[in-house]
Parts: C-alpha cells; structure tokens; sequence
C-alpha cells in the first residue's frame, strides 16, 4: 500500500472515530428523549408532527404493537412509492416526461426503498421524475432508516428495562431519529455537496450541443447531448446518511455531479459509516456502560480493516494471466496502479477500495466503482461483507442490532464456558431469545441461498447474466446476498431488471429486512420483561479483548461459513482459475 | 482445593456397563428415539438415504461407485451409533449406581398395623401377626399414608416418618456410612428412607411415598431415557443446534442447483453427487455437540450421584451451576460443632493461676474437646504443666481423684480428689451447686457470664469446695466456635466464581460478625428465624440473584422451597425433603458448595464441546470442498492445503474423523471437563484456548492422518 493511500484510510478511520463520540453522545440523548436546551426548536417540530398525526407520544407500546405500528408504517410507504411511481406521467415535476414504471419494476424499488435496501433495476435518471425521486425515494430513504434506528433503540430498551411490559413507541422513536438526527446531518451535508458542485435543480435535462459531431449505432449523425440534472444533492445526503445507497443517477456516486470533488468524495465515503459506528456509542451510553459500545465498534473496526486491506491486495496485486494480456498495473506519476477496470481515475484504487468496502460493510450500496470489475478476490469482499449479515457498521439501525443478535448467540456459547446460564447486560439469554436470534440470523442466510438456487434453475437466467461462469455465477450471488441484507450495491453487469428477477429480489428484500425486525422485536420485549442479573466476577465479562476476538470469531463461522461452498463456485474459482491460468 | 476430585470416580469402561451400552445403542435406533434429537436425525436420515443410494448403485447406474457410497453410509450409521452409544454409557452408568441404591430394597413383605387410626402415644403395640394386628403386605402394595411397624432386623419398605419410636437404622445402603444413625418420632431426626435396615428397637411409620415415587426412584427415572427432560439450557441449545443444522442443509441443499447450473453452463465436470452432499451436510452440522449433548447432561445427575447428592430433577443440577448466592448455615458449615476455649476470667479476689489450675484440674478426665481446649489453654497461656489425673491422689491419703463427668442431670463435670470438689458447667448449675454449699454467686461473674453470651460465646463457670468452708466461684471460662479449617479460602474461591457467601445462625449480631469476620463470609444473617431467612432469599431473588441453601428441619421447608438450589439433608424431616430439590445422602451441608461446581462443570462441559464441534467445520471444508468441485474446476485442488490422497478419501476422512470424533469425546462428557475455581475471565480465556483454538487445529491432523491410514490401507 503507498503512503498515500495509506494516509488517506488512517485519514478516514480517524475522522470516523473521532466523531463517534459527540454523534454517538448526542444521538443517545435524542433516543432518551433529552430534547431540551438548544433542541427546543426541533421540539417544536417533533411535538407538531405527533398533533398533525394524532399521536401520544407518552403511550407507550408492549413488542407486538411496536411491530404492527412497524408494519403497517412500511407497508403505507410501500402502497405510496409505488402508486407515486406508476402514475408518475400524469404528475408535475416531470420535466423528462418520463411514463409510468414498469408493474414490476415499480414493485422492486418499492420495496427496495422501503426496506432500505435501495438495490436499483432501474437507471435514475431515465426512469424517475424529479417527483418520484423527491417525494418518493427521498422520503423513504428517511424513513426506512429512522425505521431502524427506532427498532435499535427498542432493543436497547429491551436490556435496559426491568420487568417492564413495553419498549417504547415506535411513532416516538421514528420521529425522533426523523428529526434530530437524519434531516439535520442530511441538510448540513447538502449544503456542503452543494458547495462542491453536486447539482440540485429542479429545471429540466440540459441539451448541449457536442464539440464534435460523433454518429449512433445506426449511422445516424449526433451532434447534441442531454445532460441529466435534478434535485440530486438533497437525495445524496440522505442516501449516504442512512444507508440507502440508491443513487440519483444511473452510475450512482462515480457519476461527477453526485461526487464531483476529492472532499465531496471523502465526505460521502464518511457519511456512509457515520451513523452506524457513531450508534455503538449510543448504545453504550443509553445501557450505561460505554465500554459495551466500543467494544462492538472495536469488532466492526477490525473486521473492516481486515477486509479492506484484503480487498486492497487483491486489486493491487497482479495475476501472471492478467499481466499477459498487457495491462500496466505499475504505480506511476500518471497512473495510480493495480486493477483500474471499472473504477475512476479521479479516485484511484485506494478511495475505489475503501468506497467499496465502507459501503458493503454498512447496507448502503451506493459505489463510487463498479464492483463486477474488480479482482475475483476483490470482489468477494463486498460480496462476504454482506453476507455477514450487514453487522460490520451495517445500516442505520440495522447494522448494531445484528451485531447485537450476534453478540447474543456468542454470549451463549462463551457463556456455558464459564459455568452459568448465558447473559449479557444482565439479562439471561435463555430458550426464547435463542429461538429469536436464530430466526434474525437465519432468514437472511435462506433468502441468499435459496434466492441463488431460483434463480439459477430459471431458464431465462442466461439473459441476465453479462459474463460467462464462473463470474456469471457470483453475478447472481451477488444480487441476491445485497438484496437479502439490505445492502442495494451490484455487480453492475447483471441485468436484473426483468420481471422474474425483480419479484424474486423484492421478495427476498422484505424477508430478510423484516423477519429480522420482527424477532428482534420480540427479543427486545422478552429481555425487557426480565429481571436484571447482578454483575459479578462469576459474570462473562463482555467488554474485554478477548470477548471483541470471540464476537469477530462467532460472527466469521456463523456468518461466512454458510457461504464457503457457493463462494467455491464463484469467486473463489474464479480466483483459482485465474491463478492457475498461464 | 476441589472436591470434586475426593468423590470416587466410577471407572469409565465398566465391561457390564459397556456390553449394555452396546447393545442400547443397536435399541435407541428407532426413530420415535432419534427424533428427539434434531442434529442426529439428520444424520440418521442421512444414513438411510445413502443407504438407498448404495442400493440403487449395486445396479450399475449409481451417481459413484457403490463401495464408495457404503464406506460413506457405514460411517454415517457408525456416527448415529456412536452417539447413542454415549447416551446409553452415561444412563448405564446412571442406572449403575441407582442399582446399588435399590438393591437394598427387595420387595419384603411389611408389616401393616390392622388399626389404621392407631394414635401415637401408646407405646410399642402388643401386636404380632398371630393376633391380627398386623397384616402383612407385600411392600408394592403399600400406599402413601398406612402406618407399618418395623422391628429390628425389618427391612424399611419405604420413606416414611416415623411416628412413634426410636431406633437404631442402618443406613449404609443409602449413604455408605457405616455407623447406625438413630431415628425417632417428632423433631428433625424422624424422616426414614426405604431400603434401609432397622439394628435395633422398633418404629411405627407413616408411608409417605407409594412404590416407585420415593427419591431413588425418582432418581433412576431421571437418568433413564424416558422420564428425562430437557433443562432450560439445553433447550436453548438445542434451537442453536437446531438453526445451525438448518443453515447448513441450506447451504449444502442449494449446492445441488449450484452445481446443475454450472455443469449444464459450462459443459464440463460432474454434478455434484447426493452422497457427497449427504457427508457435507453431516459433516459440517454440529454432531460432536449433538451427540454428546443428552450424555453430558445424564453424567451431570451421575456426578451428583456419586458426590452423594440426588437430584429431584436436571433442571437443579443445571441451576446450581447459576447460583450466586449461598446461604450456609453456621455450625457443621463454617465452625465445628465444638468450641473452644479462649479466655478464662477470674471471680474478684481469685488469682488467675488459681482458676487456671482449677479449671485445668477439672478437665483432666474430660474428653470433649471443649475439655481438652482448656487442658491446652492452661498450659499455653498460664504454663500449667498437663499433669496425669493418677498423679494428683496423694500417696497414702487413699483419696485418689475421682472424674465426675458430664450427665444431663447436674450438666457439671469435674473431678473430686483430696475432699476437694471442683465442678465446671454451665452459670445456673454451677449456681445451684455453689449454693447448695453454703456459698453464693457473685453478681461479678454473673456480668461476665452474661456478656461472654452476648457476645457470642459459650460461658463455662469454675467453682471449687473448700475443706471446711462454703462452696465459692473462681470464675469463667469462654469458649468460642472454631472456624473450620480451610473454609476461609474455600470462600475466597467462592468469591473469585462471583458467588456471595450468608451466613446463617441463630446468634446475635455481634458473635455473627466476629465468625463471620473470621470464617471470611461476605455476609451473616444473625438470630436467624425461618421468617427471616425466607425474607432474605426472597430479597436476594428480587434482586436478581440465585440461592442455594441447605437445610434439615421442618421449619426449614418453606425456605427450601423458595430458594433456587435446595439440598435437603437425608437426615432431615419429610418436609424438608420434599420441599427442597435434591437431598444429600451424606447430610453434609458444606457439600453444597460442590454441589455448585458440578453444575458449573455441566454447563462449561457442553459450551467447550459446542465450541469445539462448530470449530471443526472450518478444516472440514478444506477437506470437502475441493473435492466436491474438482471435476467442474480442477484449479480448486489449490484449496486441498492437507493434501488428501484423492476426492473420494478426503470426504471419507473427514466423515470418519466426525465419526470417530464422538467416541473420543464420550470420556470427556462422561467426567466432565477439568474445572478449577477461577474467575469467569480465566475460565473462558483457557476453555477457548483449549475447545476453541484446539477445535480448528485438531481436525487438520485427525483427517490427515485418516487420510494416510486409508491410503496405506489401500482403501480407496
């Protein structure tokens, strides 16, 4: 790794790191409800909503509400994002006149957004007008991230609690995450994208005539250019801030008008983790004891680091079979060396890399390069990243209480290794909550697998697929280990907007975000109704180095060895062959 | 330190036991057996179908060669067995020991009072079974209420409460302690236990219990298959197991369209085939833990057996393991029984060598240790010369000294020589006799008797007759409890394992804080009523925190049956043993404290070897992997790291090192693994180290070497 590139990760990971703490403390009082002070006029806002909506924001909900209030939330998103889409034509704000989407399409993004997963089969900017892309999407990629963070801080509750019946209101807590927390960060990053040449406009595409005529597959002469435009900005904030990932434009953030800048692009890379590592010390803080917090910051951290610097490796290192067909994979003053294929030369390998990885490890899904081309090695670390469950930073939300569901089952084999009936936080970990943990551990894992097999055995796959085996097949795995997750990148070459793989990717999508919601759910209402176990030297100790190597252990068998045999077929042959090959 | 080491260990291959265990492992291959087991079902299942597939093969048109497909399924049958095995080792070694507890209770006839409303009070019946008083039953006939008579040399048929009575009991088929415990009527002393024998004297019982409900049965039937439930953690467990054998048949189901996909895409290579798919799958689902998981809970009710300790149910085996609070009554726990003597204070105008040599002389003959802790005190402190009793008689005087011991009657000892009487006991006796000789009981000594008490102590007042003149105190000498060896560390371990010690007495405040200071506890609960120790488990499980206790009498019961672990002692009343829920055969109560660490090392027992099971799987996939996908991609062969000889001997060894897995695990699950004391960092920093590291490198080495076996062997 050069000096450089190493300056600007250790650049990276300091910046993350040492907002944490400030975020981390500010978002802890947001979540108890501390609102007073300098926050009073986003009170303002906060009580005006629950009037507008006639909400008591001091009832509180026992879980089964929680979910249902969930639920019912999501799916009127749902109804709304996908009506908006389908009778876009007929509405303002259409200056492309772009038509309806397409029954299926509308259904996938619908539910892509909903779910926060943000995968795109479609191109931004021929597809959605500045409505839907405004009203609709914007929209969700607020709620759908305040809808997680609000089923964190449930469970967070749940620890916290004793003997208590409910978890909170859900209204409450989106609201709140809406509130104090996404719509600032998401208005203060704009304004600094803004600055840095990120168009938001709501005038039409621009036609711009060419400097020189060139001609269409047709033969036909071309001597005018469209440039897309649109409200883009406002949507980039937010589509970093909370996970979503789903770009405004086609080619997501590589396209200059939504990263036109090395500071718009060290920006974007660091929203994308902001609020995932910044919940850690949230959590730490709301169950007080910060070192809790950490330590699952510290596991994240060193995951990450782990597979960046792998997914670095494998990008820069050069195979004897690629280096024979002449690529020039040198370090010089001109080029910035390794695998360059499908990434930017405005940001090189090392921002490719890390944009890469970041936006794996957290669900967001939006690239700055385009996966499909890296490496077979390189690319299986997006691939691996997500399939560990998106617990490595993971969503807005989402992301700790996965960690949190894997914290819970590594506390349960540590802790019959000291002789007691497993708790964590003080609360026993018995057969109810395993059963919850299971199910929030396993759905994601059926809907990759299973959701691979389909669509393998589909005759039309073919059609889909833009490589030939065995990277076709890691096409498919990764599709369908970003839609399960929630994550929203691509391999971009896999042609997913067809009618089969849009139905099965968006069912897919609502398993693996709600069958993980809901048991969470139930596990924050069963560890709220219990009483707390008082600490002793008798007690697992979940706050030491040697808890953070057994949680990255849990965490690697139980996640990635589910996947070791589909990665064989995939990127791992692929690999093989390529070495192997002269 | 531990005890756990101190119980005697049944030998692990007993040939009876092992033969039964064989032939058990052949039965608990029915279905209706295996279900209960989601892990090994799998692999049951597994066997069946590779079993078909062997079949299908001798047919010419088999997916692999049909000596192949056999070595898998033999193997996968041999993992099923193996499993079995284990449980059945555990249970026979279960039933082994209850066997040697029931062998003492052959169906003997009893002998039945014909007056079932006999009123206690009457004295031993003129009964016999010439005169129709007593009908003889057989002893699985009796019911739970009749009143039988036992004489010596019957046989007790049954737990019972002894309602008139006493007598001397053999107990030594129940406890292993040889000398006869006496049992009588009302008080704490009147429970009996069936299969016992009666020495001497006779007993009218009532029956508590019908035929086969007694403890030992109920005992036998939780280590027998049948009447075994799962604990609450092992439950857990098994929904762990259960989604991870799930997960896995998901990730080794979808292989097969994997592979259809890319052969049919590809045009080259083979489908995977079902049978190496089925040794994938067992492979990698957690049968190590799996297996071993039923066996490891039985053996866990077996330790309790052999520590003397039987418990009504696993679930208290497992919750002792949790306790965090132990409520330890004083005496027999924490002090002897004895006391002794630290301190002796003279009456006014008495010299303290003269009390010294007076309490010294009237403890010469006194063999209680009580009497011998003054002897030494003396000599310690006030350089008294032990002196021989004989010696003291002045020759020639013909008044050689007499030892007046210890009776019910004065409550005085002491020793009369040279027309000297010199008596010690307690403040009113010596009261009485002090004044019955014309002497008087000074108001002095009565302050220092009564704050010896206050204080906790034993007072001991000294008098002495004068030749001629009136009787008169010398003093008082304090006795004190002994704190048992040992105990302080043994609390200090207890400490470091995060349990917190009570101390449970019935003196006041001050003499509990000075023992409790002294024996190291964390706490003390003085002048300690059934009320107040029923309040203070209460408060600790409100706040929390699991309790053990131990106890023996009746007004014990309702604490029993509130605290979490409650080992009654056998010696105790009915009451207490029915509301606690395991009984001490030994009636030791600091046995409760091994009592614990048994549950502990169950618990630690099963996550080690779910440690080591899930680690396993990460060599197993260097093993199958490749070789499952060489023929569609034969640069994965750059995966097969261990260098196994060929696809076929790389599956088959690592289902053979699954296989075998199990059976050179059985003795740790049978004993346990090692538990020392520690604290929870300890533990589990050197459990990892061991299950965790151990269980990813050992299976590396295990299916090489099987590997290298087969080949040598020329088995592929």
């Amino acid at each position: 790794m050069s000096s450089a590139a190493l300056l600007q990760v250790g650049l990276y990971l300091a910046a993350l790191l040492l907002l944490v703490k400030p975020l981390g403390s500010y978002m802890a009082r947001v979540c108890e409800g501390r609102t007073g002070g300098v926050l009073r006029p986003l009170r303002a806002v906060e009580q005006a909503v629950y009037r507008l909506c006639r909400v008591n924001p001091a009832q509180e909900m026992h879980w089964k509400q929680y979910a249902v209030a969930m639920l019912v939330f999501n799916a009127l998103g749902f109804v709304v994002l996908y009506v908006l889409q389908r009778v876009q034509g007929w509405l303002p704000l259409n200056p492309a006149r772009l038509g309806p989407v397409s029954p299926d399409s509308a259904f996938n993004t619908a539910v892509s957004f909903v779910t926060n997963t943000n995968w795109q089969g479609y191109g931004g900017e021929s597809t959605m007008s500045y409505l839907t892309q405004m009203l609709g999407l914007t929209v969700q990629n607020f709620v759908s991230a305040g809808s997680g963070m609000a089923v964190l801080v449930a469970l967070v509750r749940g620890f916290v609690r004793r003997q208590a019946a409910s978890i909170g209101s859900f209204w409450v807590d989106l609201t709140r995450s809406t509130v104090y927390i996404l719509l600032p960060l998401s208005v203060a990053l704009a304004l600094v994208l803004v600055s840095q040449g990120v168009v938001q406009t709501l005038r039409p595409y621009v036609r711009v005539p060419l400097l020189q005529a060139t001609a269409d597959p047709n033969g036909a002469v071309v001597t005018e250019q469209t440039i897309a435009v649109g409200p883009a900005a406002s949507q980039i904030a937010i589509k970093q801030l909370g996970t979503n990932g789903g770009g405004f434009f086609g080619v997501n953030s590589a396209h200059p008008f939504e990263n036109p800048t090395p500071l718009s692009n060290f920006l974007e890379m660091l929203a994308i983790l902001l609020i995932p590592a910044a919940l850690c010390y949230t959590f730490g803080k709301m169950v007080k004891d910060t070192r809790q917090g950490w330590v699952l910051l510290a596991a994240m951290t060193i995951v990450f680091v782990a597979a960046l610097a792998f997914c670095w490796r494998s990008e820069t290192q050069v195979l004897p079979a690629v280096a024979a067909l002449g690529v020039d994979a040198r370090t010089t003053a001109a080029q910035p060396g390794g695998n360059m294929e499908g990434k930017e030369v405005r940001f090189g390998l090392a921002n490719s890399v890390l944009w890469a990885t970041a936006t794996t490890a957290a669900s967001n899904g939006s690239v700055n390069s385009m996966h499909d081309s890296y490496m077979p090695l390189g690319g299986l670390v997006p691939m691996v990243m997500m399939q560990l469950g998106e617990v490595i930073f993971g969503g807005v939300g989402s992301g700790l209480y996965g960690m949190l569901i894997f914290v819970v089952i590594t506390v349960f084999i540590a802790g019959l290794m000291v002789g007691r009936t497993p708790e964590y936080l003080g609360k026993k970990i018995e057969s109810f909550e395993m059963k919850m943990a299971s199910i929030a551990v396993l759905v994601p894992c059926l809907c990759v697998l299973v959701g691979t097999a389909v669509a393998v055995m589909t005759p039309s796959i073919g059609a889909s697929l833009s490589n030939p085996l065995p990277h076709g097949f890691s096409q498919v795995l990764y599709a369908f280990s970003s839609a399960s997750n929630n994550n929203g990148s691509a391999f971009a070459g896999f042609g997913a907007n067809t009618p089969t793989m849009n139905l099965l990717l968006g069912m897919v999508m609502l398993l693996g975000r709600f069958w993980v919601k809901i048991p969470v759910l139930a596990l924050a209402g069963a560890l709220a109704a219990k009483k707390h176990v008082p600490v002793s030297a008798g007690t697992l100790s979940t706050h030491t180095p040697l808890f953070i190597v057994l949680l990255i252990g849990v965490v690697l068998i139980v996640g990635a060895l589910t996947f070791i045999p589909a990665l064989a077929l995939g990127p791992i042959a692929e690999h093989v062959e390529l070495a192997a090959a002269k | 330190m531990s005890t756990i080491t101190k119980v005697k260990a049944r030998p692990l291959f007993d040939p009876q036991i092992f033969r039964r265990a064989c032939v058990d492992a052949l039965r608990k291959l029915h279905p209706r057996h295996q279900i209960r087991n989601p892990v090994m079902f799998v692999v049951f299942v597994g066997a069946i179908l590779t079993l078909g597939l062997f079949a299908h093969a001798l047919g010419g048109q088999g997916e692999a060669s049909p000596g192949f497909i056999l070595a898998i399924s033999l193997w996968l049958w041999f993992t099923v067995l193996f499993a079995n095995f284990a449980e059945a080792m555990a249970e026979g070694r279960g039933k082994a020991q209850a066997e040697t507890l029931k062998r003492s209770r052959r169906t003997a006839f009893a002998k039945v009072l014909a007056d079932q409303d006999y009123v206690p009070g009457q004295g031993k019946p003129s009964a016999s079974l010439q005169n129709g008083r007593i009908r003889p039953y057989n002893s699985d006939d009796l019911r739970k209420g009749m009143l039988v008579l036992v004489e010596a040399g019957d046989s007790i048929p049954l737990d019972g409460e002894v309602v008139e009575g006493v007598a001397s009991v053999d107990e030594s088929a129940v406890t292993g302690e040889s000398a006869p415990v006496i049992r009588e009527s009302g008080g704490d002393r009147s429970a009996v236990t069936g299969g016992t024998r009666v020495l001497s004297d006779w007993l009218i019982i009532r029956i508590t219990s019908n035929p086969g409900e007694s403890f030992i049965d109920r005992m036998i039937a939780l280590v027998e298959g049948a009447a075994r439930q799962k604990t609450p953690n092992e439950i857990a467990l098994n929904i762990l197991l259960a989604a991870m054998t799930i997960i896995f048949l998901l990730a080794v189901a979808t292989l097969l369209p994997f592979s259809l996909f890319t052969v049919s895409t590809l045009g080259r290579g083979a489908v995977i085939t079902i049978t190496v798919l089925v040794a994938l799958l067992v492979c990698l689902i957690p049968t190590t833990i799996g297996g071993l998981l039923s066996a490891i809970g039985i053996a866990g009710m077996d330790r309790m057996i052999q520590a003397n300790v039987i418990a009504t149910s696993g679930r208290a085996v497992e919750a002792a393991g949790d306790v965090d609070t132990l409520l330890l009554d004083k005496t027999g726990t924490i002090t002897l029984g004895n006391r002794e003597a630290v301190e002796l204070i003279p009456a006014d105008g008495v010299r303290i060598e003269e009390l010294a040599d007076a309490a010294q002389l009237s403890s010469l003959a006194d063999e209680t240790p009580e009497g011998r802790s003054i002897v030494v005190l003396a000599k310690n402190k006030y350089g008294l010369r032990g002196r021989d009793l004989h010696s003291l008689g002045p020759a020639g005087t013909g008044s050689s000294p007499v030892f007046v011991p210890f009776s019910a009657q004065t409550r005085m000892s002491g020793v009369d020589f040279d027309g000297v009487q010199i008596r010690k006991g307690a403040a009113d006796a010596i009261q009485r006799f002090v004044e019955s000789r014309g002497g008087a009981f000074p108001a002095a000594v009565r302050t220092d008797v009564e704050a010896i008490a206050t204080q906790g102590g034993t007072p001991l007042v000294v008098a002495t007759t004068r030749a001629g003149g009136p009787a008169y105190v010398l003093g008082v000498i304090r006795l004190k409890d002994i704190v048992k060896g040992g105990i302080r560390e043994r609390f200090a371990q207890l400490r470091q394992m995060g349990i917190k010690t009570i101390m449970i007495t019935g003196d006041n405040p001050l003499t509990a804080a000075s023992i409790a200071a002294e024996a190291g506890v964390d706490d003390f609960l003085a002048e300690a009523t059934p009320e107040a120790k029923l309040k203070l488990i209460r408060a600790n499980q409100a706040g929390g925190r699991l309790v053990a206790m131990c106890g023996d009498g009746t007004n014990d019961a309702p604490a029993l049956a509130q605290a979490d672990v409650a080992v009654a002692m056998n010696t105790g009343t009915q009451a207490a043993k029915e509301a606690g829920n395991m009984v001490d055969l030994d009636s030791n109560p600091t046995k409760l404290i091994e009592v614990v660490e048994i549950g502990k090392q169950l618990l630690i027992t099963r996550g080690a070897l779910t440690t080591f099971s899930i680690a396993n799987d990460v060599s197993k996939y260097f093993a199958i992997i490749p070789a499952a996908f060489v023929g569609t991609y034969p640069a994965l062969a750059a995966l097969n790291i261990m260098r196994l000889a060929t696809p076929q001997s790389a599956i088959l060894s690592a289902v053979i090192f699954n296989a075998l897995i199990i059976v050179l695990l059985i003795p740790l699950a049978l004993r346990g693994v090692h538990y020392k004391p520690a604290r929870a960092s300890k533990l589990l920093a050197r459990n990892l180290l061991i299950y965790g590291l151990g269980g990813l490198l050992v299976p590396f080495a295990g299916i090489k070497l099987i590997d290298l076996l087969l080949v040598a062997l020329r088995l592929t």
